[in-house]
C-alpha cells in the first residue's frame, strides 16, 4: 500500500490529477453540458460548476486514505504508535497527533488543487481562498469518524468495502458531478446525510461568489461538518486509547 | 545470473496454473461479500454519471452517426475502463506485491509451480472475474433499456479481450519494475487513458491531431469495441478494434514469457 | 536410486547477491535417512543455502544435485520432492486450517480427494484436528509453525527442508516441533535443517556443518565435533563486576583452555571438578562455579572465537 502513498507525495498526484479531471471532465463533457443544460446549471459553465465539486471530494478522498491504512500501518504492523506511548506521550496525543497531520496534508493537497482551479479560471470569486478550509473540514469529516473505525480493525480487509459502499457512492450522488436537484426527488433530501454534499454546496456557494445569497444554510452546513469531525476525532481518540493501552 | 526456470512458451498453458483459480475460489468462500461488492462500483458510476450527469448532457452523437441518450454512450465506455482497470492492477500492482512480498506467494513457489503458473493463474482469475462483473453490469444494462441489439453480448468476450490486452501489457510492463515508485508511470499512463479515450464525450469535439493521438491508444479501440457492439453498429472499425487489441495482447505476451525470469527478483 | 548415492550433493556452491557473497564455495553431501543440521548464527549463509536447495534461489556458482537432479532444469521436479518450513511462517491467512493444507496439496497435483484424506491425517499428526474449520490468523505461533510442517508434508516429500524451525517458540511448543520431526526420522524421512540453538542441533542432527561467515568449518556428528573441537567438561567462573578484568594471568595452566568472555570465565578439562578445586587453591573466589558437559556452542567458541547468539 505504500505505493499509494508516494504516488499521492509525487508531483503528478498533486498537480497533474487536478489538471487531467478538470480538462476532461471539466472542458471535455462539459462543452457538451454547456450545449444543453444551461437551465439546469442557470448560466454556470459546468467546468465553474463542477470545479468546487472536484476540489471538495479530492480533499474527502485523501482524507479517507490516510485514516485507514496510514493509521492501521502505525498500529498494527510496524507499532509505531505504540513505541510512541511507551515515551510520556498519551495515547490521546497520538490520536490528536494524527488527526493535525491529516489536517496539514488535506490543506496541502487542497491548495495545490485550488491552485489549479484558478490556473483554469474556474472559480468566479476570490472566496475560493476560504474553500480551501472548508474542503479541509469536510475532508476531516471524514477523516475522525475513519480512523475511530480503523483503530477497531486489526486487517484491511473491510477498507476495501467501506471505499466502496461509503466514500465512493458519495463522490458520486453528492452534488459533484450535477445537482442534486437532478437525483429523483425522493433522493434528494437524502443528500443531506451525506456530509460531502454540504462540503461541496458551501465550496460551490464560495467559489461562484453566491455564499452572500443564503449565508444561515451555509453556516448550518459548516456547523454539520464541524459536529461531525469533532464527534469523530472524539470516538477516534476513544478507540485509539482502547487500543494502544490494551494493545 | 541463470534463468532459475526454464520456461517455454508452452508453460503458458500449464494446468497447475489453474490451481491458483481453485485457491481464489476457497478464498472467495470465505469472501464472497468481497467478490459480489466489485460489482456496484461500475453499477454506481452508472446511475451518477450515466443517468445523473447524463441528463444535463442529453443526447450525444453514437456510432454510425446516430444519436444516443447519453445513459447508453457512457455505459460500454464504463465497462471498457473496468475492464482495463482491474486488469492493470491485477497485472501490476498485485503482481509486483504478490511475487516480491507476499509470503503466501513466496510459500506457493516452494511448490512445483512456478512463478508463470502462479502470474497466469492470478491472470485467468482476475479475468473470470471481470467477465462475471460484465454479465451482472449488461443485467442493469437490460433493466435501464439500454439495450438497442443482441450483439451486446459480444461485448463480455470483448471485456475479455479488453482485460487480456491491458493484463499481458501490464505484466510485461511490471517485469521492468524495481521499486514501487516505478509504478507511478503506470498512473501516469491509465488515468489520461481513462479520461481521454471517448470514456466520457466524444473525441470529436477535439481537435485534428489529439484525436487522431487518442486514435492510436488501446482503450480507445476498447471502448469503441465495446460501444458499437453494445449499439449494434459494427462495421470494419470494429475489426480494427479486435485487430489491435489482439496484436497488443500477443505482443505483451512474447515479452512477459521472455523475461519470466527477471519476474524473479532473487 | 541407489541407497548409498547421496539425496543431496554440493561441490564449491556459492550464491552471491550482487557484490555480497552471502555462500562462499562449500561442500557437503546428505545421506537418505539422514538428519543433517546447518548450525551457525544468524548472517552465516544457511538460509541462503537452503533457499538453493529448495530451487527457488538461482545457484551463482559451483554444483548442486538434489535427489540426482540439477536444480537449474529440473526444479519444478526437485520441489514436487520436497517439503519446506519456510524460516517464517507463510500460511496462507485467507484459508482455514484445512484449506491451507488441501490447496497446497493441489500445488502438487494431487487429486482432491486424496488431499482432503492426508489433510485430516496431518491435522491428527501434528494435533491441530480440532482447529481445521478455523482460520490460520488466531493460531499460537506454535500451532503455525505445526500447522507449517504439516503442510511441507502433503506431498509425502523425499526429503524435509526446515529452516529454523523452532526459533520464536516457548520451550513446551519447541519439544512438541522436536517429537513430531524425531517421529518424522524415524519413518525415513531426511531432514535438512538450519539452526543456531545447539540443543536443537543436538537433539535433532545425526551429522551437521558449522557455518561462519558463508563457509563450512567443521563437519561431522554432534558427539564428534565435540569431542574435536571441545573437552569433555567445562567450568564456568562469574566474577563480581569489575574483578574479572583484574584477573589477567592468573587462569593459566587451569585447564585445557582458557576462554575469556565478557561476562565469564571458562576453562576446558575432561575433569571440571579438578579445575574449580585448582582455582580456589590458588585463592581465586568467583560469585558463581559451574560444571557442565561440553556442548556444540563451545565448539562454535573455539571454531569462531564468537558465541552462536550474539
Amino acid at each position: 500500500m505504500q505505493y499509494r502513498r508516494t504516488f499521492r507525495a509525487s508531483l503528478f498526484g498533486s498537480f497533474g490529477i487536478p489538471a487531467l479531471f478538470l480538462t476532461a471532465m471539466g472542458l471535455g463533457l462539459g462543452g457538451y453540458v454547456d450545449r444543453s443544460a444551461d437551465a439546469v446549471l442557470q448560466g454556470v459553465s459546468y467546468l465553474q460548476f463542477l470545479a468546487p465539486g472536484l476540489l471538495a471530494s479530492s480533499v474527502m478522498q485523501t482524507g479517507s486514505f490516510e485514516a485507514t491504512f496510514p493509521i492501521l500501518g502505525g498500529l498494527q504492523w510496524n507499532k509505531i504508535f505504540h513505541a510512541m506511548v511507551a515515551t510520556p506521550l498519551r495515547a490521546r496525543d497520538v490520536a490528536i497527533g494524527n488527526i493535525l497531520w491529516i489536517a496539514l496534508r488535506l490543506t496541502l493537497v487542497g491548495s495545490i488543487f485550488a491552485l489549479v482551479i484558478v490556473a483554469f479560471g474556474a472559480s468566479r470569486s476570490p472566496l475560493i481562498v476560504l474553500a480551501v478550509p472548508v474542503a479541509v473540514l469536510t475532508g476531516l469529516a471524514f477523516a475522525t469518524p475513519i480512523m475511530a473505525f480503523t483503530a477497531t480493525q486489526r486487517t484491511p480487509d473491510r477498507f476495501a468495502a467501506l471505499f466502496r459502499f461509503g466514500t465512493t457512492p458519495l463522490f458520486l450522488f453528492s452534488g459533484t458531478f450535477f445537482p442534486i436537484e437532478s437525483l429523483p426527488s425522493f433522493l434528494q433530501p437524502v443528500a443531506w446525510l451525506s456530509p460531502l454534499w454540504h462540503g461541496v454546496a458551501v465550496c460551490r456557494a464560495l467559489m461562484l461568489g453566491t455564499i452572500g445569497n443564503e449565508p444561515v444554510l451555509a453556516v448550518i452546513h459548516i456547523g454539520i461538518l464541524a459536529a461531525i469531525a469533532t464527534v469523530g476525532a472524539v470516538l477516534a481518540v476513544r478507540t485509539i486509547d482502547g487500543r494502544l493501552v490494551k494493545g | 545470473m541463470t534463468a532459475l526456470r526454464i520456461t517455454p512458451m508452452f508453460a503458458f498453458g500449464s494446468r497447475r496454473a489453474l490451481r491458483m483459480v481453485e485457491r481464489n475460489l476457497l478464498v472467495y468462500k470465505h469472501q464472497w461479500l468481497g467478490l459480489l461488492s466489485g460489482f456496484f462500483e461500475p453499477f454506481f458510476y452508472l446511475l451518477s454519471i450515466g443517468f445523473g450527469l447524463g441528463r444535463l448532457v442529453g443526447d450525444v452523437a453514437g456510432p454510425g452517426g446516430q444519436t444516443i441518450p447519453y445513459a447508453l454512450f457512457v455505459a460500454p465506455a464504463l465497462l471498457a475502463a473496468s475492464a482495463m482497470n482491474g486488469a492493470v492492477v491485477e497485472s501490476t500492482f498485485n503482481f509486483f506485491f504478490k511475487l516480491n512480498y507476499d509470503k503466501t506467494f513466496a510459500s506457493i513457489l516452494t511448490t512445483p509451480m512456478s512463478p508463470a503458473d502462479i502470474s497466469l493463474g492470478e491472470l485467468a482469475w482476475a479475468l473470470m472475474r471481470g467477465a462475471i462483473y460484465t454479465v451482472g453490469f449488461l443485467g442493469v444494462m437490460v433493466v435501464f433499456g439500454l439495450v438497442r441489439s443482441p450483439l451486446i453480448l459480444l461485448t463480455v468476450p470483448g471485456a475479455l479481450l479488453i482485460g487480456f490486452a491491458f493484463a499481458t501489457v501490464g505484466m510485461a510492463a511490471t517485469s521492468f519494475m524495481r521499486t514501487w515508485q516505478d509504478f507511478d508511470l503506470i498512473q501516469l499512463v491509465i488515468l489520461p487513458l481513462f479520461l481521454f479515450s471517448g470514456t466520457f464525450f466524444p473525441i470529436d469535439a477535439m481537435p485534428e491531431g489529439v484525436r487522431l493521438l487518442i486514435q492510436l491508444t488501446p482503450l480507445y479501440h476498447g471502448v469503441d469495441l465495446l460501444r458499437t457492439l453494445s449499439v449494434g453498429v459494427v462495421g470494419p472499425d470494429t475489426l480494427v478494434h479486435v485487430a489491435y487489441l489482439t496484436v497488443m495482447g500477443l505482443l505483451g505476451l512474447a515479452v512477459v514469457s521472455r523475461r519470466l525470469d527477471k519476474l524473479l527478483l532473487k | 536410486m541407489d541407497d548409498a548415492a547421496p539425496l543431496i550433493l554440493a561441490r564449491h556452491l556459492t550464491k552471491r547477491f550482487g557484490a555480497f557473497t552471502a555462500v562462499d564455495g562449500v561442500d557437503f553431501e546428505v545421506a537418505p535417512g539422514e538428519a543433517f543440521g546447518f548450525l551457525g548464527p544468524n548472517g552465516a549463509g544457511k538460509t541462503s543455502t537452503m533457499r538453493m536447495i529448495g530451487c527457488t534461489s538461482p545457484i551463482s556458482d559451483g554444483e548442486l544435485t538434489i535427489l540426482g537432479m540439477d536444480p537449474r532444469r529440473q526444479g519444478a521436479d526437485i520441489r514436487a520432492r520436497l517439503g519446506v518450513v519456510p524460516q517464517h511462517d507463510t500460511l496462507d491467512n485467507e484459508l482455514t486450517v484445512r484449506e491451507n493444507l488441501i490447496i497446497y496439496g493441489r500445488y502438487f497435483g494431487l487429486p482432491r480427494a486424496e488431499c482432503q484424506r492426508r489433510a485430516d491425517e496431518l491435522l491428527e499428526f501434528v494435533q491441530l484436528s480440532d482447529r481445521g474449520k478455523d482460520l490460520v490468523e488466531p493460531l499460537s505461533g506454535g500451532m503455525k509453525r505445526r500447522l507449517t510442517i504439516a503442510r511441507s508434508l502433503i506431498n509425502e516429500p523425499d526429503v524435509m527442508l526446515l529452516d529454523e524451525p523452532t526459533t520464536g517458540l516457548d520451550p513446551q511448543a519447541r519439544h512438541l516441533v522436536w517429537d513430531r520431526l524425531y517421529r518424522l526420522k524415524q519413518r525415513g524421512v531426511t531432514l535438512v535443517l538450519t539452526t543456531h540453538y545447539m540443543d536443537e542441533a543436538e537433539q535433532l542432527c545425526d551429522r551437521l556443518v558449522v557455518m561462519d561467515k558463508a563457509k563450512i568449518v567443521a563437519e561431522g556428528s554432534p558427539r564428534q565435533l565435540i569431542e574435536r573441537y571441545s573437552t569433555k567438561e567445562v567450568a564456568e567462573f562469574r566474577f563480581p563486576a569489575g574483578v574479572q578484568e583484574t584477573l589477567d594471568g592468573q587462569f593459566d595452566g587451569l585447564g585445557d583452555r582458557i576462554e575469556r568472555l565478557p561476562d565469564r570465565v571458562l576453562a576446558y578439562a575432561d575433569d571440571g571438578e579438578a579445575v574449580v578445586i585448582a582455582a580456589r587453591d590458588r585463592g581465586l573466589h568467583p560469585e558463581t562455579v559451574l560444571v557442565r558437559r561440553s556442548t556444540l556452542e563451545d565448539v562454535f567458541l573455539r571454531l569462531t572465537g564468537r558465541s552462536l547468539i550474539e
